[in-house]
């Protein structure tokens, strides 16, 4: 079992729907997998995919991006313009030999902790299946400009 | 927590790092206040609850300290890790991950202010129930301007249906009706009934409501309310059934709900109205209005737009439909009753004038009351609607007063918290009400005994007893639930409201903030957003009153500097961004050829940054850099 690969996710989570599924689900004490690590923003449609692929190049094995229900987006749209990113994310990705199935996006209302609990703890299962992420570093290795300004 | 405090103290740029138990407290917040001044520290980072529950105290201490306040981030590791995770060691190094990525992110936060609105004083109240009608009055009393919507053509709600109060056994009407007067008489009080919400723009402090006003057919401005127009129409009876009286009453085709509806002007009905139908109606209503010609068959629906700074929603509940659960019967027996029926049975104004004759004539001589109708229900609802114990046992003895009628409660348990509520229990007990454990699985008219000719029969299994029974009784009522309403969906996206799961609206804190919500300057009032009984309805009117007052009288509203900025050097004028931003901030500045943002419509989602494909584009506080690093800081 010391050998067991731990997958590492990337969650980015939207203020208003899952961010607060994911406190209810704490408040509400259910367990589940450690393997998700939230980045908050305040709209799904904040997460760039840019982000999406950093997190990658940055040794994720998996990204979940968690927003609010078709319609009740609390800034009216923000999550369609994530779904329709989706599309174009998940192509490339293949073509930079990322398994598509790495990105998940999900809609979590506030309401829904169990929901929340089970998406984390089956996306973990499904990455710890698909194993660790190995990219050729070459493919991905060049950075976003904006990636560089960090020291 | 001390590993993780120590493991913190080793990140980059982390000059102290300590671990204690509530940092929200006072002595914790004067830590963080004490280090910062000692130390000299620029930047904050704090690891404890959600940032929904306390990262504004902390901003708070921040600045306390003499730093800018968005020079701070804080990590959620209880909700997000220690309260969800099993294994320890786990939940420390997500932790550990957590607190790294916080850190890392932390140097590329810069100083901000946070913006300030000036907040209009008036207020909208949507829903004329007592909880709306409380929330106004106690606004209008504070010398604020209400707009009180309500979609009936009468305020009142459910309350102006009822008989009696439990537990004291007041009257509703006599307690509920002098409210609705003062709210037609409040100078401050801009009634508006038969009016719907529309849409909903701006945010806290400055709300744009469009309201649309659904034509009556009767002006109410020349209106005198005398309801001469009633008694004048063609129809000499009511053939439609009365809403108010939940059908157990026929209403003509211009009506008025009750007799002391507020405000006091008819309604005409186009579905029932010969003259909308046929244009053919000799028009008797017009000639008894006379001069007054308030009678206007051409109204059409109107929006009127108000300009308001918070807003209180009071949209109540509606009873369970017991026709979901066939087993009972209702709509099958005629003798099965809703709750609410019963209520109107009883009442003295009411379709019977407070006589309980059933619908085939005949006075009850035993009754069942069957408890949680569509309450504590995997089939329908699960949870408790609170009401319904009590209001059960006070039907039994509003009927045992009014019929002799021997009385049967079946509850699963009875549940009777609140002040008086034990004690009316005993009372009823000592006035000689069965009261049966067990739920009642069918209501059936096989008789398989002679005592069950003619009789609707009960078989329910008696948990204190111990067996299965049959009780044969005439009347059935049915103690249904509360339910969200039908259309609760689209008046939460109207006001941007999350739900529970089951559909009510969902409040801030449940404990901390239970009348506000996720939308700032919205609250809410009443059993839109849980089952409650009347003395906890006006309660929470009256506090959503008391936070709609605080935001006012504070005159300004301080909120988050999350909007997104454009950097006009970077930016290629490919208007990308413009086509993302659903609140129409954007620009294009055709001089320079490039987009410029309207700071003051921009609510801040980041939608437009995620496109931009030159970086032009940022999000405060959401800054690129920063989320890079933070998720560089998690993959640890």
């Amino acid at each position: 079992m010391s050998e067991a690969f731990n997958p590492r996710i990337v969650g980015f989570f939207c203020n208003w729907c899952t961010y607060l599924a994911a406190d209810l689900a704490g408040t509400s004490r259910m367990k589940y997998a450690p393997n998700v690590r939230v980045v908050r923003t305040m709209c799904s449609g904040r997460v760039d995919p840019q982000l999406v692929v950093w997190a990658f190049r940055n040794g994720a094995d998996g990204v979940l991006i968690g927003g609010c229900h078709p319609g009740d987006c609390h800034y009216q749209e923000g999550n369609y313009k994530t779904l329709r990113r989706m599309g174009l994310l998940r192509t490339m990705l293949a073509q930079l030999g990322i398994e598509p199935d790495r990105l998940r996006l999900e809609w979590i209302s506030a309401s829904e902790g169990e929901r929340l609990r089970d998406v984390m703890n089956e996306f973990s299962a499904q990455i710890r299946q698909l194993g660790p992420l190995e990219t050729k570093s070459s493919v991905i290795s060049s950075q976003s400009s904006v990636a560089q300004a960090a020291p | 927590m001390i590993r993780l405090a120590e493991t913190a103290g080793k990140l980059p740029g982390v000059v102290v790092s300590r671990e204690y138990k509530y940092a929200c407290s006072d002595p914790g917040q004067d830590m963080i206040v004490q280090d910062v001044r000692k130390y000299g520290l620029n930047r904050v980072v704090v690891a404890s609850c959600s940032p929904h529950l306390h990262e504004l105290t902390f901003r708070k201490t921040v600045a306390t300290a003499g730093q800018n306040p968005y020079l701070f981030h804080m990590v959620n590791i209880r909700e997000h890790v220690s309260w969800v995770t099993e294994d320890p060691e786990a939940a420390t190094a997500k932790a550990e991950a957590l607190v790294k990525a916080a850190v890392l992110r932390a140097a590329f936060l810069r100083e901000l202010e946070p913006r300030r609105f000036p907040v209009n004083p008036n207020v909208l109240v949507v829903g004329g129930g007592i909880a709306g009608i409380h929330t106004a009055l106690t606004l209008a009393n504070a010398n604020k301007q209400v707009y009180l919507v309500e979609r009936e053509p009468t305020i009142g709600g459910h309350m102006a249906q009822f008989d009696k109060t439990f537990p004291t056994l007041d009257c509703a009407a006599c307690i509920l009706t002098p409210k609705m007067t003062a709210v037609k008489q409040h100078p401050n009080i801009h009634l508006m009934t038969y009016c719907e919400v529309g849409e909903v723009s701006g945010f806290v402090g400055s709300f744009k409501v469009k309201v649309k006003k659904y034509p009556r057919y009767i002006d109410e401005d020349k209106c005198t309310g005398c309801g001469e127009c009633i008694e004048a129409c063609i129809f000499k009876e009511g053939k439609t059934p009365s809403e108010f009286d939940v059908g157990l009453s026929k209403r003509k085709p211009v009506y008025l709900s009750f007799p002391q509806a507020v405000p006091p002007i008819p309604v005409i009905d186009p579905e029932a109205c010969i003259e909308f139908k046929s244009h053919k109606c000799p028009k008797s209503c017009v000639e008894a209005c006379g001069d007054r010609a308030a009678i206007d068959f051409t109204q059409t629906t109107r929006e009127v737009e108000l300009e308001v700074g918070a807003v209180v929603v009071a949209t109540g509940f509606k009873p369970f439909d017991a026709r979901r659960l066939p087993q009972y019967g209702y709509g099958k027996h005629p003798n099965v009753y809703t709750s609410l029926e019963v209520e109107r049975l009883v009442n003295a104004s009411g379709p019977t004038l407070g006589q309980v004759v059933m619908r085939d004539g005949r006075k009850p001589e035993s009754i069942g009351v069957l408890h949680c109708i569509g309450s504590r229900d995997e089939n329908t609802n699960r949870y408790c609607s609170r009401v319904c114990c009590m209001y059960s046992l006070k039907l039994a003895h509003l009927l045992k007063e009014k019929t002799g009628a021997h009385i049967y409660n079946f509850y699963i348990d009875m549940r009777t918290p609140g002040k008086g509520f034990e004690e009316f229990y005993k009372r009823l007990l000592e006035e000689g009400i069965s009261c049966i454990r067990g739920k009642v699985a069918e209501v059936s008219t096989w008789p398989q005994s002679p005592a069950e000719e003619g009789k609707l029969v009960l078989r329910v299994e008696d948990t204190l007893l111990g067996a299965v029974r049959r009780i044969p009784v005439d009347m059935v009522v049915l103690s249904v639930g509360l339910e969200p309403q039908a259309d609760s969906g689209q008046t939460g996206r109207l006001f941007n409201l999350g739900c529970s799961s089951d559909g009510w609206f969902l409040e801030r804190h449940p404990k901390l903030a239970p009348v506000d919500t996720f939308t700032d300057g919205v609250f809410l009032a009443g059993c839109c957003q849980g089952p409650k009984d009347i003395p906890d309805t006006v309660a929470q009117g009256g506090v959503a009153a008391a936070q709609s007052l605080a935001l006012i009288d504070k005159g300004c509203v301080e909120i988050e500097p999350v909007t997104a900025f454009i950097d006009q050097e970077i930016c290629s004028g490919c208007q990308i961004c413009i086509a993302m931003c659903p609140y129409t901030a954007i620009q294009f500045d055709s001089e320079k050829s490039v987009a410029a943002l309207n700071e003051a419509l921009c609510k801040g989602c980041g939608t437009c940054v995620a496109a931009c494909p030159s970086g032009a584009a940022q999000q405060n506080l959401f800054l690129d850099e920063q989320l890079f690093a933070e998720v560089q800081g998690v993959l640890v």
